[in-house]
């Protein structure tokens, strides 16, 4: 029972720890990684390097008032914090971190994590919804169009993949990867479009336009406080560790690589040089309008994938004959 | 459509390769308690008082720097000695009122009120940023070593009347005609 093998509990539980844990040092992280990319130190204060920040970040977190404003709707407004960690960590399951590390081995392991994606978009809705709130309102609003429009492409983008290996199965695509070479490769168009629609179905920057500070407060989150807001902020963490995941999973040859490391630190650096890289997005690029992201979404990234998908059908066909 | 791909993806690029670069660039934090910065001089810090050459205080309790503050911050007593010279009876400056302007300073015609570079001058009690003049008053003779009121200024004390002060010519008597 308690062996390293997929979906025993003691691999269920790691993962669970891991990927929480990450998520809340990503904190640190974050902010240490945008300080030295703007000539700042960043963090450096609480125990060695500042590690111990996410420490106290929690213990203030924690025993901030838990405020619901009076004006809001209780029901929802305390459910959509819960369903993007529940969403977010829901798609970790499909993941394969290593020849024997998982949860499932599903069939269905893309399409799984592209719904739970799309279940994610209702927590920033009815948290924006609930609110009662003008800032939040606009920011679910916005939320609601982005990330709707950019599942489109995420998914399209992956069908690629998809089609190269013949399955739906993370586990199956990694292997197959393995074989041949990494789809990064063959499939790099797919590859750019899956990397910008996951920052923006992430809502990070410099997709971060449902909750752009700069314009509506903090959007769909204004109202939160406590640790409903650090539920958001640390979901939001998660899809960064999840987007980072399944690039790597997708393209990058999940835990493959030179047998002197282990394959789980395999697959740890290409993850960790993701969301590193996804820092430094936020650190360089400004945020678009609203508009341009949603034409440039769908009269751009929505092309650009069909004619990619049409291709890689085209030569797979005339090479398998 | 080149125009179209240069916008979207390659000055995007150039930015992100610029701003990575910054990862080996040395940070311009200055690590504030561990690693003291430069004060110049002259910089406009906590206030003191200032004595004389001789070692008595240089404040004639003019009132010049209470009329000059803008936030009306200092509050002073003149009290006079038997030798004629004029002091504070008491002198208080409410630090947590004072905005470390320097028009104090330039007000006084003794050099007594001066500012200095230190600025470390944090309290938990709000009682304890007002400063008397026993906390301001220095030893020494501040940025004017040589200066001394009294010696200069026509005003007559004990010792030292009327005409007898440095460089000052003896007083002159209007009602008499002779040359």
């Amino acid at each position: 029972m308690l062996t390293l093998e997929v979906g025993t509990p003691l691999t269920i539980g790691l993962i669970l720890g891991t990927v929480i844990g990450v998520a809340a040092m990503l904190i640190w992280v974050e902010r240490r990684l945008l300080g030295f990319w703007q000539e700042r130190l960043g963090p450096n204060r609480v125990g060695p390097l500042g590690l111990f920040q996410v420490v106290a970040d929690m213990i203030k977190i924690f025993t901030k008032e838990d405020w619901v404003p009076p004006f809001a709707d209780r029901f929802s407004f305390v459910l959509a914090p819960a369903i993007i960690m529940v969403a977010v960590l829901m798609s970790f399951a499909v993941i394969p971190f290593g020849p024997n590390i998982g949860i499932v081995d599903s069939n269905i392991g893309i399409l799984f994590v592209l719904a739970m994606a799309s279940l994610g978009a209702y927590s920033v809705m009815l948290g924006g919804l609930s609110s009662d709130n003008k800032y939040a309102l606009l920011g679910s609003l916005r939320a609601a169009a982005q990330m709707v429009s950019y599942e489109v492409f995420m998914g399209i983008s992956l069908l690629g993949v998809v089609a190269l290996s013949g399955s739906f199965n993370l586990r199956v695509i990694v292997e197959a990867q393995q074989d041949g070479m990494w789809y990064v490769l063959p499939q790099f168009i797919g590859f750019v479009i899956f990397l910008i629609a996951g920052v923006a179905e992430s809502h990070r920057l410099p997709f971060d336009i449902p909750e752009a500070e700069q314009e509506i407060c903090a959007g769909y989150h204004t109202e939160y406080s406590g640790m409903k807001f650090g539920m958001f902020f640390v979901g939001e963490y998660l899809g960064l560790v999840l987007i980072s995941s399944l690039i790597t999973v997708l393209f990058f040859g999940g835990w493959d690589g030179p047998a002197f490391l282990p394959p789980v630190f395999w697959f740890a650096m290409k993850a960790g040089a993701f969301i590193c890289f996804f820092i430094l997005l936020r650190a360089a690029i400004p945020r678009p309008r609203y508009d341009q992201l949603m034409s440039y979404g769908w009269l751009f990234l929505l092309p650009l994938s069909l004619i990619n998908l049409l291709v890689t059908g085209a030569i797979i066909l005339s090479t398998q004959g | 459509m080149l125009k179209l791909i240069k916008d979207t993806f390659v000055s995007q690029l150039v930015t992100l390769w610029r701003v990575f670069r910054k990862l080996f660039v040395k940070a311009d934090t200055v690590e504030y308690p561990e690693q003291p910065p430069y004060m110049f001089p002259r910089w406009r810090g906590r206030i003191i008082l200032s004595r004389d050459p001789d070692g008595e205080e240089r404040c004639v309790a003019c009132n010049l720097c209470a009329v000059a503050c803008p936030v009306d911050c200092i509050a002073l007593q003149k009290a006079e000695k038997e030798d004629g010279r004029w002091y504070p009876e008491f002198f208080r400056i409410n630090f947590s009122r004072c905005i470390m302007c320097g028009f104090c300073e330039e007000a006084c015609p003794t050099h007594a009120i001066q500012l200095t570079p230190d600025f470390e001058m944090a309290e938990y009690k709000r009682q304890d940023m007002v400063w008397e003049k026993e906390d301001m008053l220095i030893d020494g003779t501040g940025k004017y070593h040589d200066y001394n009121f009294y010696r200069v200024a026509g005003m007559s004390i004990a010792g030292k009347d009327k005409g007898e002060a440095l460089n000052e010519e003896k007083p002159v008597n209007v009602r008499s005609l002779l040359p």
